[in-house]
């Protein structure tokens, strides 16, 4: 059905997107520190990464912003999602809209740049207090986490059979109350996915970080991005091995309990069909 | 059993009518104004700062007011010398040219790419797709500084592709592949490869093959039909993908920076050069609001064209049309 040259792209194009990965992977055994020349198999990249106090404490700050920004972001992201999907008429719903959507497509150079001047501004302003760091790095990446955790989340919200919220609204439920006990559970999984995409989006995030650290608040990939300026570096490879490992062990987990949670809500949808028409039946 | 709860009347339903508007305004407020207030204070106002001080005036680390109040007169003062140099400096111009430039190459070949590759996984068996369509997302999940990292070793002059070559009897010398425009637009369209095959796939998978099928009962070659059906019907998807990949690309920064060569002009890395090296805060701001400028004009042609083609697509569809 797909021919000979379809698979052949296929088989082109995913070797195009992998090859890089394996690379980075096989090499990250290598006793040679030549990169490009074997050496034979070896940890000691892995053993020099945990010598290496400097990556540790890059990948304690990092976690902290990416938890802190993804979390954030997914209550801002819920919130702007539930507006947009649900009131479809307010004042400044196009400047909302904007707003959303502009960290996804303004460069993160420019996003970088003018929150610090901004920051600049405020320090000055208010007389020498230091902003920039930590809180400047996690509000950073909140604006940036929140227009994509508010895409995926309201892709989930548009789906979401509305006559269940009015069936709730009309037995007198308090709009909080529709929201917490409703639509909450209806999209727990999209702000699951929405979490893990916003995280590891913190987590990779070099160029606004750039902007807006202090000496002491280095991340991981700010650190990465200064050591693979200057040239190979072996040890990179060993994290990346590493996060490879960790990504995969994640997805597969995640697409298990996907599966097992698409089967229990298939039965239990099943269940709840039965007694409908039973119960049709006997009335 | 749900027909015998929703006939009791709600109780005291109509003495809380004003009680629960009210609360709905205030939830709706806050569903609204957080979210709002938080990338206005945060997206907005900086960007206005980022304005400000690209007609200011330095004086140290400090700047200047742009409007002064003194001896009765109100003067407002306007700097703009920045804008003056960067419009006729060349080598700002057609830094921001290449960027243009490189970014549409980028999309052109994404799209040369992917446009095959998601017409083929719409082809390959049903159940083997959803495991395709994941292969294509996995990567974003790691590291996108790593995975371009990860060309250096490819291509350096002594790197995985050279040894390979070399040891194919292919070529007698290194090839010289890396810190060029070449090394640069591998890693640009190895990062930005998967925006394009998403949408694409989305819209080309909706496509009815019922209509591939009467086409060719109607005598139509298949390569005709690709052409006449399949490519106006993937259209949104082209459009989306095209603009996820060339978007972002104009304001790349990490990508020229670890593969491409010191010819390599790049917009953003001026922006970064005049903040980093340069210290020049007014210029990295009049750089960062023309780079706005440059990639909001595709935005709003789009949405104008968008709108227009829907308008059109409406119309097309009132039935009246259709019996006319």
């Amino acid at each position: 059905m797909i021919g000979r040259l379809g698979k052949g792209w296929l088989w082109a194009g995913y070797a195009f997107l992998y090859i890089p990965i394996i690379t980075l992977v096989v090499f990250s055994f290598n006793d040679s520190s030549m990169l490009s020349v074997w050496g034979g198999v070896s940890l000691r990249w892995y053993y020099a990464l945990v010598a290496d106090e400097q990556i540790q404490s890059a990948v304690w700050t990092s976690l902290k912003i990416a938890f802190f920004s993804a979390s954030t972001a997914i209550i801002l992201g819920t919130l702007a999602a539930f507006a947009i999907s649900r009131y479809r008429r307010f004042a400044g719903r196009t400047t909302f809209l904007a707003h959303i959507n502009a960290p996804l497509v303004v460069p993160e150079v420019i996003t970088g740049l003018s929150l610090l001047l901004f920051f600049v501004a405020c320090e000055n302003f208010f007389g020498g207090v230091s902003l920039r760091g930590m809180l400047a790095i996690w509000i950073g990446h909140t604006s940036i986490c929140t227009a994509y955790a508010t895409v995926v989340i309201q892709a989930r919200l548009t789906e979401v059979d509305r006559s269940v919220e009015e069936a709730a609204m009309d037995l007198g439920c308090r709009p909080f109350q529709v929201f917490y006990l409703i639509i909450v559970p209806s999209i727990t999984q999209s702000l699951a996915s929405a979490w893990l995409l916003t995280f590891t989006i913190s987590l990779d995030d070099v160029v606004s970080t750039q902007f807006l650290m202090m000496p002491g608040t280095t991340t991981l990939p700010v650190l990465i991005f200064a050591r693979a300026r200057l040239g190979l570096d072996p040890m990179i490879n060993a994290v990346a091995t590493i996060t490879v490992i960790l990504v995969g062990t994640g997805v597969a987990v995640a697409s298990l309990l996907l599966v097992r949670q698409e089967r229990l809500r298939a039965e239990a949808q099943a269940a709840a069909y039965r007694e409908a028409v039973l119960a049709a039946r006997a009335g | 059993m749900p027909s015998a709860a929703t006939a009791t009347p709600a109780p005291d339903r109509s003495s809380g009518v004003l009680a629960r508007l009210q609360r709905i305004n205030w939830g709706r407020k806050t569903v609204i104004g957080v979210p709002f207030a938080f990338l206005v204070l945060f997206f907005s106002l900086p960007f206005l700062v980022v304005l400000k001080i690209s007609v200011s005036e330095a004086d140290g680390v400090q700047f200047k007011d742009l409007v002064d109040f003194a001896d009765g007169t109100l003067t407002l003062r306007l700097k703009l010398a920045n804008y003056q140099f960067l419009a006729t400096d060349p080598l700002y111009l057609k830094t921001y040219v290449s960027s243009v430039i490189y970014a549409a190459a980028n999309a052109l070949i994404c799209l040369f790419i992917g446009y095959p590759f998601a017409y083929f996984m719409t082809r390959a068996r049903p159940t083997l797709r959803p495991i395709l369509v994941m292969l294509v997302s996995l990567p974003f999940w790691t590291s996108y500084l790593l995975r371009i990292y990860a060309w250096k070793g490819l291509l350096d002059d002594n790197g995985v592709v050279n040894n390979f070559l070399l040891w194919a009897h292919i070529i007698d010398a290194p090839l010289k592949m890396m810190y060029t425009s070449f090394s640069m637009m591998i890693g640009m369209v190895y990062t930005y490869l998967p925006f394009m095959i998403l949408p694409l796939y989305g819209t080309l998978v909706k496509a009815d093959p019922r209509l591939l099928e009467a086409a060719g009962d109607l005598g139509t070659t298949p390569w005709k039909a690709f052409w006449l059906i399949t490519v106006p019907l993937s259209k949104a998807g082209i459009i989306a993908g095209t603009m996820l990949v060339f978007i972002p690309s104009v304001g790349e920064y990490v990508i020229p920076e670890l593969l491409g060569g010191p010819q390599t002009l790049m917009i953003a890395r001026v922006l970064w050069n005049e903040y980093f090296q340069n210290v020049d805060w007014p210029m990295a701001s009049a750089v960062a609001v023309i780079m706005v400028v440059l990639i909001l004009l595709p935005l709003v042609l789009l949405n104008r064209y968008q709108n227009i083609d829907g308008r059109a697509e409406a119309a097309a569809a009132r039935p009246g049309r259709a019996a006319a």
